[in-house]
């Protein structure tokens, strides 16, 4: 069943800043040139901007601090923090505020410095009280125990896993805007330093600096910008947890719920994909969400990552940039599996262009495995 | 430690003479973890502490990996109950390495950080 929104509102202007190393900028620095590049992208002025939609890894008021810095005085602002998730979260926000009149030019944003300022995830969260004693590495030690469980329940490999990361790779060796653009193997992976078993450092995300944006509108007016309009056509949350102590069932997450509302509100099937985007914190995220977006059986995600089959030339493409393993990294990296969807639809991917994108499939990812949020996205032609 | 009945004291405190005790709903009869003023899986208030068997099972783990001279690596777990609640952890008296999932383990009061915590050791064959 779709739902009142589906096909609503439209993104027609994205924009980044930053990727890679931003020396001498903060993030909020960041933050506003992926802010003007995605106005500028769009046609439009930041004073056109009256809807905000903004988290930062630093304040306990990101969005305030946001608008305060862009020189603008949004009548709606959603600053709801559900980790990378969020930006993913406020498509459906936007949708909703755009509709209902709330404003009527929204501005989705995000930037970090996190690679140039410490080298390491910047984060105003704190460890939950339960945990903290036991120090466990935020975020790695709640996906190695996740991976760790799949592999004991249904034979996912380490081979597998890493497979996940070469196909990123092999991505982002024809994305001109990927930090890491160089050759990489099963053996590299499997041989690279281990951090949390089973996963080696080349089984995690980036570090990197790097913003997005995203500036949406109602779909009446979608088709009076440069860009060709990208609909937003369904998007879905659910959360399960927010320690990961608390997760009910570390091989299963709430992207099963959110991916099937997703569905259901797009009014469009798996096979209608054709560019996947998912949240690659580690490589174990990639199975999973593959799994419970139902691209492929549970227990069986090993088995369809396995050899190329997610990379140029496989059976799937997902994650067309280079994904955080790959492309870029900042803390969250929510933002851009929305942006990679939009770009392969509109046609103007940074790297390897699909054929004729109709519909693409971004997802977030919160927390450690906490927050699970699944947008459809979809060209004129599939209104 | 003030002497109140919120439910982070009254474990805490039970931590400190040795004890572990487990928050169990007086409605459903279920346990939960961590601590809280009412029961997550039916919302009542009426909860009670019992103490815990000290059985539990590794449901899955990880290796911290840290340099020798900073440590050395240590294990973190997430150990099932028996009373059907989780718990983060870790599994001391053998390698990190050598924790497995599906491991018999028994708690017992340990320390970190000069505080007292709940810590496992493998159950003796
Ligand atoms: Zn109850």
């Amino acid at each position: 069943m779709t739902n009142d929104l589906r096909g609503k509102t439209a993104i027609v202007g994205t924009g980044h800043a930053g990727f890679g190393e931003a020396h001498g900028l903060t993030a909020y620095d960041v933050m506003a040139q992926s802010a003007l590049a995605a106005l500028g992208d769009a046609g439009l002025k930041l004073s056109d901007v009256d809807g905000l939609f903004c988290t930062m890894m630093e304040d306990s008021m990101p969005a305030l601090m946001a608008a305060e810095y862009l020189g603008i005085q949004p009548r709606f602002i959603d600053g709801t923090m559900l980790g990378g998730s969020s930006f993913v979260n406020y498509l459906t926000s936007a949708s909703m505020a755009l509709e209902a009149g709330l404003c009527d030019v929204a501005l989705i944003v995000y930037g970090s410095n996190q690679r140039t300022a410490s080298g390491k995830l910047v984060t105003a969260s704190r460890p939950p009280a339960y945990e903290a004693p036991y120090n466990p590495r935020y975020p790695i030690s709640a996906y190695a125990m996740a991976a760790a469980r799949h592999m004991h329940e249904y034979g996912t490999t380490r081979e597998q896993l890493a497979d996940v990361a070469v196909s990123a790779r092999a991505w982002a060796q024809h994305n001109p805007e990927a930090f890491e653009r160089g050759p990489l193997t099963r053996e590299d992976v499997l041989g690279a330093r281990m951090v949390g078993d089973p996963l080696t450092v080349r089984d995690c995300c980036l570090v990197t600096d790097g913003g997005g944006a995203i500036v949406m509108v109602r779909s009446d007016r979608a088709k009076d910008f440069p860009k060709a309009p990208v609909y937003v056509l369904g998007s879905a949350a659910e959360s399960s947890h927010r320690q990961i102590s608390q997760m009910k069932d570390f091989t299963v997450t709430a992207a099963r719920e959110s991916g099937q509302r997703a569905f259901e509100a797009a009014g469009v099937s798996r096979s209608d994909i054709q560019a996947v985007e998912l949240y690659d914190a580690f490589t174990i995220n990639t199975i999973l969400f593959l799994e419970d977006l139902g691209f492929c059986a549970k227990g069986e995600g090993g088995a369809f990552v396995e050899g190329g089959r997610i990379a140029p030339g496989g059976v799937l493409p997902v994650n067309t940039n280079g994904g955080g393993l790959s492309c870029v990294h900042p803390g969250m990296y929510g933002i851009f599996t929305v942006i990679e969807a939009a770009r392969q639809i509109r046609g103007d991917a940074p790297g390897m262009q699909l054929k004729d994108v109709d519909l693409a499939l971004a997802h977030g990812n919160g927390g450690v495995l906490s927050s699970q949020v699944t947008a459809i996205l979809g060209s004129q032609n599939t209104l | 430690m003030q002497n109140t009945t919120g439910p982070d004291h009254v474990f805490q405190r039970a931590l400190a003479n040795n004890e572990i005790l487990l928050p169990k709903c007086d409605d459903c009869g279920a346990f939960h973890f961590f601590p809280r003023v009412m029961c997550p899986h039916c919302h009542s208030s009426a909860i009670s502490w019992t103490p815990a068997s000290g059985k539990g099972r590794v449901h899955t783990t990880t290796v911290v990996r840290r340099k020798p001279e900073r440590g050395g690596d240590y294990n973190i777990c997430m150990v099932e109950l028996e009373e059907g609640v989780r718990m983060m952890s870790r599994v001391e008296g053998i390698a990190p390495g050598d924790v497995a999932i599906d491991m018999d383990v028994t708690a017992f009061v340990g320390e970190a950080d000069g505080a007292p915590v709940v810590l496992f050791k493998p159950v003796e064959e």
